[in-house]
C-alpha cells in the first residue's frame, strides 16, 4: 500500500500553488459555515450536507486539475463545485432557491452543476456517478482530448454495486478517470468498519481491479496534491484509472438534521485537533510564508463570502415560467404533441 | 430490399454511424458476437473496436458510460440485452438520465439511445419477456419509441440517434424474424408520429409493437364479418401523436387499445384518459382495453398464449363490443 507523505507533496509545489490551496481551504470552510448559518435561519430549505473538515481533498484536486478536466461529485458537493472556480454567489443562491442560482433553483444543494467549469454534476444517489464518470472519461479517450474525469465519493459508496461495476469497467477500458474515496469513517450514521468487510474500504479493493492501493492523509493538502498530480498524469498518459482513498473526517453530522452524537468524544477531539485549515496555515508559516499574506487571504475570502451572501439573497423567487422548461431540449415539457 | 426486423437494427445503426463520427455503440456481446439476437451483425467489421464496443455484464456501467459520454460530446447507442434488465440499472435511467437536463436547468444535454429487446411470445418466462414501455413512459425526461416493422426500425433508430434527448427504443423480440421490403437509401423518421395502417369507419384499433401485426390481422377478419376498423400504429409513446390518434378515434367514435403489457397503468389507460378528456362527446361506445392480465408472463406455450392478446381475442372483443 502506498502512502504519500507531506514532504513528497511540498517538494513539487510552488508557493503560489500552496497559497492557492490555502485560499481554497478558507473559502470552502467559510462558505459552508455561512451555508450552515443560513440553514439555521431557515433560508436554506430541504437538507444540506456539509464537508467541513474535509476541505483539503477538494482544494488539492482543484489546484492539481487542468481547467478542462471533469469533476463528478456527490450530494456533499459544495466544496468540489467551488474548487473548480464556480463563483460563490450562484452556488449560495442555488442553496437559497433563488432565480440567480446556479440552476435557477431547479437543482438545489445536492445537484450543483456548472458545465462551463467542468463541474459535471453532483449526484444524490450513492454510487450513481462512478459509471457516469467512466463515460466522460471514455469520451475524453475517444476524442483524444487529454482530459481526465475525477470522481469523488464517500466511503459508504464502496459497498454498492455501481462502485464495483465502474472500477471493473474503467480498468478494462483503461479509462482516464481518477476515483477519489473521501473516507470520513462514517457511512451516514454508521461507522464504516461496522458494515464493511475490509479495513480500508477503497484501497483494500483496488488490487481486485489491478490497481495500486493508494491511501493518503486527506487532511494534508500537500500530500493529497502529490497523489492527485500522479494519478492525473497517469490517466493523461493513457495508463488508465486510479483509486485513491483519502482519510478525513467531517466535523458535523451526515446532514443538517444530524448532530453526529454517535461519535465518541475523544475521536471527534482528535480529528478537530487535525483540522486541515489551521494545520495548513501553521505549516505555511513554518515554511516561511509571512502571516500577513495569509491574513490578507482570510480577509479577502471573508469579504467575498459576505458579498456573495448579499448577492444571493438579492435574487428573486424562480418564476412560474421555469417550472416547465428543460425537460426536453426544445425547451418545452410537453410529453405529447 | 427485403430485411428482417433484426437486420434492420444493424442497418439503422450503421446509417447513423456512417453519418456522424460521434455515434458510438456499446453493449454486452454486441461486437464480435453480433448481438444475442444477431441485431448488430457487421457493425464491428465496418466501424471497428473503437466505435463498437463489448462491455462486461454491468448494466449500470453500460448506461452510466453512455450518459457520461453523451454529456461530453458523443452520441452513444447503448444496448440493454433484454428490457427486463432495465430494472438492474433503473437508477441511471430514471434518476440520472431522465432528470439531468431539468435539474441542471438545461446545462446538460443527453443525446443518447438505449435500445433493448422487449416483450413476450418466445417462451422465455417472466424475467425475459416483459413489455416495459410503461415503466419508461411514466418517468418525465425520456422518450419512448417502439417500432413494429423493419422499415420503422431504421426510420425510428435514425430519429432516436439524431434526437437531442435520451430515447428508449424498444425492439420487439417477437418480431425479430419478421420480414419486409425496405427502400434503399437513408430513411429518417420523426419521433412522435403515429401511422394509420388501415382505414375503416366503425372503430379505431390502436396498437404498439408486436401487437400491430396481430391487430391488422384482426381487422382483416373483422372486415370479413362486416366491421371496418381503422388501425393505428402508435410507434412513439413519448412524444405521443395525439393529433392523429384523436382524429381517428373521433372519426369512428370507438376506441380499442391492444397492449402486450399488464393491465394496470398500461399506456392504453393513458390514451383512454386523453380521449375521455378531449373528445368525450364524439364517442359512440365504451373505451375498451385489450391487454395481458395483471400477471407476470408464464413460460409454457399454452399459458403465454393465453396471457398475450391474440388475433382471436382481439376479433372477439371488438365484435362483442360492437354488436351487443
Amino acid at each position: 500500500m502506498t502512502t504519500t507523505s507531506r514532504a513528497d507533496g511540498a517538494a513539487t509545489l510552488t508557493t503560489e500553488e500552496r497559497l492557492a490551496m490555502y485560499r481554497l481551504l478558507v473559502e470552502l470552510r467559510h462558505f459552508e459555515k455561512r451555508a450552515y448559518d443560513l440553514f439555521l435561519q431557515n433560508l436554506v430549505k430541504g437538507t444540506s450536507h456539509l464537508s467541513i473538515g474535509q476541505e483539503a481533498i477538494a482544494a488539492a484536486f482543484g489546484v492539481a486539475m487542468r481547467a478542462d478536466d471533469y469533476t463528478f461529485a456527490t450530494y456533499r458537493g459544495h466544496a468540489h463545485t467551488l474548487a473548480r472556480g464556480v463563483p460563490m454567489t450562484p452556488v449560495l443562491a442555488e442553496l437559497l432557491g433563488r432565480d440567480n442560482g446556479l440552476m435557477a433553483g431547479k437543482g438545489g444543494s445536492m445537484h450543483l452543476t456548472s458545465v462551463e467549469h467542468g463541474m459535471m454534476g453532483s449526484y444524490a444517489i450513492i454510487g450513481a456517478h462512478l459509471p457516469i464518470a467512466c463515460g466522460a472519461a471514455w469520451s475524453a479517450q475517444y476524442r483524444d482530448s487529454g482530459q481526465v474525469a475525477v470522481c469523488f465519493f464517500g466511503d459508504g459508496t464502496t459497498n454498492i454495486g455501481a462502485f464495483h461495476e465502474a472500477l471493473n469497467f474503467a480498468a478494462v477500458w483503461k479509462l482516464p478517470v481518477v476515483f477519489v474515496c473521501e473516507n470520513n469513517l462514517y457511512m451516514e450514521y454508521t461507522p464504516i468498519g461496522d458494515v464493511t468487510a475490509v479495513p480500508r474500504p477503497a484501497a483494500d479493493r483496488a488490487s481486485s481491479y489491478g490497481l495500486e492501493p493508494i491511501v493518503v492523509d486527506g487532511n494534508d493538502p500537500d500530500a493529497v496534491h502529490a497523489v492527485a498530480a500522479t494519478a492525473l498524469a497517469r490517466a493523461r498518459a493513457g495508463e488508465g484509472p486510479s483509486l485513491v482513498e483519502a482519510l478525513t473526517y467531517r466535523h458535523g453530522g451526515h446532514s443538517r438534521a444530524d448532530p453526529g452524537k454517535y461519535r465518541p468524544d475523544e475521536e471527534v477531539a482528535a480529528w478537530l485537533a487535525r483540522d486541515p485549515v489551521p494545520m495548513y496555515r501553521q505549516r505555511l508559516v513554518t515554511d516561511g510564508v509571512e502571516e500577513h499574506v495569509l491574513d490578507d487571504i482570510d480577509d479577502a475570502v471573508h469579504a467575498a463570502v459576505d458579498l456573495a451572501t448579499e448577492e444571493a439573497k438579492a435574487g428573486g423567487t424562480p418564476g412560474e415560467g421555469l417550472l416547465m422548461t428543460d425537460v426536453w431540449a426544445d425547451g418545452g415539457s410537453s410529453w405529447r404533441n | 430490399m427485403t430485411l428482417t426486423y433484426r437486420e434492420a437494427i444493424a442497418r439503422g445503426i450503421a446509417q447513423e454511424m456512417r453519418r456522424d463520427e460521434n455515434v458510438v455503440f456499446l453493449g454486452e456481446d454486441v461486437a464480435a458476437a453480433g448481438g444475442v439476437f444477431k441485431g448488430t451483425v457487421g457493425l464491428l467489421e465496418e466501424f471497428g473496436p473503437r466505435r463498437v464496443r463489448d462491455t462486461p455484464i454491468s448494466e449500470q456501467a453500460i448506461l452510466g458510460a453512455a450518459m457520461g459520454a453523451a454529456m461530453t460530446g458523443l452520441r452513444p447507442i447503448a444496448e440493454i440485452m433484454f428490457s427486463d434488465f432495465f430494472a438492474v440499472c433503473w437508477d441511471i435511467v430514471a434518476n440520472e438520465i431522465a432528470k439531468t437536463r431539468y435539474m441542471t436547468n438545461g446545462q446538460i444535454s443527453l443525446p443518447l439511445v438505449i435500445r433493448s429487446g422487449n416483450g413476450g411470445g418466445l417462451r422465455f418466462g417472466a424475467q425475459h419477456s416483459q413489455s416495459v414501455e410503461n415503466w419508461a413512459m411514466a418517468v418525465p425526461g425520456i422518450k419512448v419509441v417502439v417500432p413494429s416493422n423493419p422499415r420503422d426500425v431504421v426510420g425510428l433508430m435514425s430519429a432516436a440517434v439524431r434526437d437531442p434527448d435520451p430515447v428508449v427504443l424498444l425492439e420487439e423480440k417477437g418480431l425479430y424474424a419478421t420480414k419486409q421490403d425496405v427502400p434503399d437509401g437513408e430513411i429518417v423518421d420523426e419521433l412522435g408520429k403515429a401511422t394509420v395502417l388501415r382505414e375503416g369507419d366503425d372503430a379505431t384499433l390502436v396498437a404498439l409493437g408486436s401487437m400491430v401485426p396481430k391487430t391488422v390481422a384482426a381487422a382483416e377478419e373483422l372486415a370479413a364479418v362486416g366491421l371496418e376498423c381503422t388501425v393505428v400504429d402508435v410507434r412513439s409513446l413519448v412524444p405521443l401523436d395525439t393529433a392523429t390518434l384523436l382524429r381517428e378515434i373521433s372519426r369512428t367514435g370507438r376506441l380499442f387499445t391492444v397492449e402486450a403489457n399488464p393491465r394496470l397503468c398500461g399506456w392504453g389507460a393513458e390514451l383512454v384518459s386523453v380521449v375521455a378528456d378531449e373528445i368525450f362527446t364524439d364517442l359512440d361506445g365504451p373505451l375498451v382495453r385489450i391487454t395481458t392480465p395483471h400477471i407476470p408472463l408464464p413460460a409454457a406455450d399454452a399459458l403465454e398464449d393465453l396471457a398475450l392478446p391474440s388475433v382471436e381475442r382481439i376479433v372477439d372483443t371488438v365484435h362483442k363490443s360492437m354488436t351487443t
